[in-house]
């Protein structure tokens, strides 16, 4: 479990992206509309240690795909920063020495259909990342490499004279999986990997994830929106909420002692496969947009437990049973710790 | 749970096919599937992706794209055929008697018009109402389905409604008529989870104070085991098993479901590996001969090679398997899934 005397594979502090999405000036002046910014990513904090999963999950729009994108540089943050182990990714730097970066870096998206080229061969297209870090000596060498990359994920190296729609959503990912292995990476970010698949298939490729991470020491981030595949896959995992982190825990600790409120309505709308005749609690109201967040906390409007501190002052992240939770209930005390327990597990 | 054997079915279908003609030959997507609906059921349809449950919802309501066509079989409503009628009496049928909610809530309503207007254009071409009572109508409807501030909401426009509400609304259109038959073809998978559980419990309302029959698409197994009363899982175009929703979710009889159970990953126990059916579902071009799951199953057994089986009684269900033909020659043996 990681501490904080421990040096940090990826340390993320006040980290931040906003995106304008302000009408064009001229209708703004005509018209008298104001500039309008989505608060994206509002200031978040994590830290992942080597060869753990940490996973982030909320519910469309709370900003976690962005965060993912941040993370490997695909969007510049607005604020913040971003250390991979031990070198600020925004820091001065060479071409060359971002590049020695970037490679240990990868990611995978979560459609597989739209994430693959389908005008190049599967063999082009795992060779690409070892073309562009220079990592392969001859041809034959590049070719013993993506076969090999190919093989790792269960699939052939004759399926690299294939194109991408020759396979089913599975393999594809399969392909992303391989192609985002290539440079050999430690640290794989990995956007909802398995949302586009059907369960069976998702399986699959859960547990191929999970393999791989054994044997080649990997580090991923986790991004989900599934609360039954995060359990199964996390080391610990935060939850997100209109841009900010109102939960970090480790996943026994989530799962079972959940803190924040929103996190226990999030694991109320859990299905409940069980049949042990549970009702899903429909929880009131929607994640308001982040264009205008309410003040304060921003799930007090939805909170049962809200009271007038909630709606103007902006909890902090207070460390509680190894993780952390920003919520004024907690603090205060006026919201115990709640048991929960699951059909089929140890008491 | 709602018995069918008393009243008559809403809804029967038997052996119904549903083929697409292409230039290498004829696809059965779906392939002498039979089942029925009594009023006030829920009866959910599961199944991966190409398994063919879309196409019997779009079958049952007449709205087959073609070249896709119903190949043999036929529809009941209510004890008159339905799948023979020609195109105009389907379209007096559908939205009256029968109502539809699709996936994608902004697909399915018209961006240019605001949702009274499309509540009461739908409301007057099934019911002889005049203006103002189809608009009472139409405002006391998405006051049913949890629209607050309907009053103002019904000059709004789909794009000024959040995805949940605009589901509200889809579900306040299908139900203009009071149809006796809903068929919802994966109404919470563009919805988040703490949406999806408030749509539901509505659909769950809505279908026990109308005594309305719902046929429930979808691939998420939760969403079914919280809102069905029987299901039906499909399998390359087939049922591979049908049953009351508790039996099948925790008991399950075929093989496929047993897998297809095994790989959710649920809450509680953490296994170090999730159970993983290999393999996929065969493309319909490639379907192989016997069993279309044999080439996946741990089970088989020679008879599954070469003969197809149809379903037959597995405990309080029914399971397209040879497993539950006792003496059958040359079918598999599995004590976990015969006795369970």
């Amino acid at each position: 479990m990681p501490d904080g005397s421990m040096s940090q594979f990826v340390k993320i502090e006040g980290l931040k992206r906003y995106f304008d999405v302000s009408a064009p000036w001229l209708v703004r002046t005509l018209e008298g509309r104001p500039r309008q910014i989505v608060q994206a990513v509002d200031g978040i904090d994590i830290e992942i240690a080597k060869g753990e999963t940490f996973s982030l999950v909320g519910e469309s729009g709370c900003g976690k795909s962005t965060v993912a994108r941040l993370v490997v540089g695909l969007y510049p943050p607005t604020a913040g920063s971003i250390e991979f182990d031990g070198n600020d990714m925004a820091g001065p730097r060479s071409r060359a020495d971002m590049a020695a970066l970037r490679r240990r870096m990868q990611m995978i998206f979560q459609d597989p259909y739209a994430s693959l080229n389908p005008r190049w061969r599967v063999f082009d297209i795992v060779a690409e990342p070892i073309r562009a870090f220079g990592l392969a000596k001859d041809k034959a060498d590049l070719e013993n490499q993506v076969g090999e990359r190919l093989r790792q994920v269960r699939l052939t190296p004759a399926d690299g004279a294939k194109y991408p729609h020759e396979f089913s959503g599975g393999q594809r990912q399969r392909i992303s999986i391989a192609r985002a292995l290539a440079s050999h990476p430690e640290f794989l970010v990995c956007d909802e990997p398995t949302s586009a698949l059907d369960v069976s298939v998702q399986a699959q490729i859960l547990n191929l994830m999970v393999d791989l991470q054994r044997r080649l020491q990997l580090t991923y981030l986790f991004i989900s929106h599934n609360l039954a595949v995060v359990y199964h896959i996390s080391t610990r995992v935060g939850v997100m909420y209109l841009g900010r982190l109102v939960e970090v825990a480790p996943t026994d600790t989530l799962f079972k002692r959940p803190k924040h409120p929103y996190t226990r309505m999030l694991l109320d709308t859990i299905p409940d496969l069980d049949m042990t005749g549970r009702q899903r609690a429909p929880v009131a109201g929607e994640v308001p947009s982040p264009i205008n967040p309410p003040t304060g906390c921003s799930f007090h409007p939805r909170c049962p437990f809200a009271n007038e501190r909630c709606k103007v002052e902006r909890p902090k992240a207070l460390p509680i049973e190894g993780g952390t939770v920003a919520c004024h209930a907690i603090e205060e005390g006026r919201l115990g710790v709640e048991e929960r327990t699951y059909a089929g597990s140890a008491a | 749970m709602a018995s069918p054997s008393n009243n008559p079915p809403l809804l029967e279908v038997k052996n119904l096919r549903v083929e697409f003609p292409t230039r290498r030959g004829t696809l059965l997507a779906v392939d002498d599937v039979s089942f029925d609906i009594a009023p006030g059921e829920v009866l959910g349809v599961v199944g991966e992706s190409g398994a063919g449950k879309s196409l019997t919802g779009n079958a049952i309501i007449g709205l087959l794209e073609p070249p896709g066509r119903i190949a043999g079989g036929e529809v009941k409503l209510e004890g008159r055929r339905i799948d023979n009628l020609p195109y105009e009496e389907m379209r007096k049928i559908r939205g009256h008697r029968i109502g539809a909610i699709f996936q994608d809530p902004l697909t399915s309503l018209n961006p240019l018009y605001s949702i009274g207007r499309q509540l009461v254009e739908t409301i007057q071409t099934h019911l002889p109402l005049s203006g103002s009572q189809a608009r009472k109508r139409a405002l006391d409807l998405l006051k049913e389905v949890g629209i607050p501030g309907a009053e103002n909401r019904i000059d709004h426009y789909p794009h000024q409604f959040s995805g949940g509400m605009r589901q509200r609304v889809v579900i306040a259109l299908a139900l203009c008529a009071d149809p006796r038959l809903i068929v919802a073809d994966e109404p919470t998978t563009a919805l988040d989870v703490s949406i999806q559980a408030q749509i539901i419990a509505l659909l769950k309302k809505l279908c026990r104070e109308h005594q309305t029959a719902v046929m429930l698409v979808t691939h998420d197994m939760g969403v079914i085991a919280e809102t069905a009363d029987r299901v039906a899982v499909m399998y390359a175009g087939r049922i591979a098993e049908i049953g009351p929703v508790r039996d099948v979710v925790k008991q399950a009889k075929h093989p496929y479901t047993k897998g297809l159970m095994g790989s959710i990953p649920s809450l509680g126990v953490r296994h170090d590996r999730l159970t993983q059916i290999d393999g996929a579902m065969p493309r319909l071009t490639e379907i192989p001969p016997g069993c279309a799951f044999n080439p996946r199953c741990t089970f088989r057994g020679q008879r599954c090679l070469v003969e197809r089986p149809n379903l037959m009684a597995a405990g309080a269900s029914r399971a397209a398997c040879w497993l539950h033909d006792r003496g059958g020659v040359g079918a598999p043996v599995a004590k976990e899934l015969v006795d369970a």
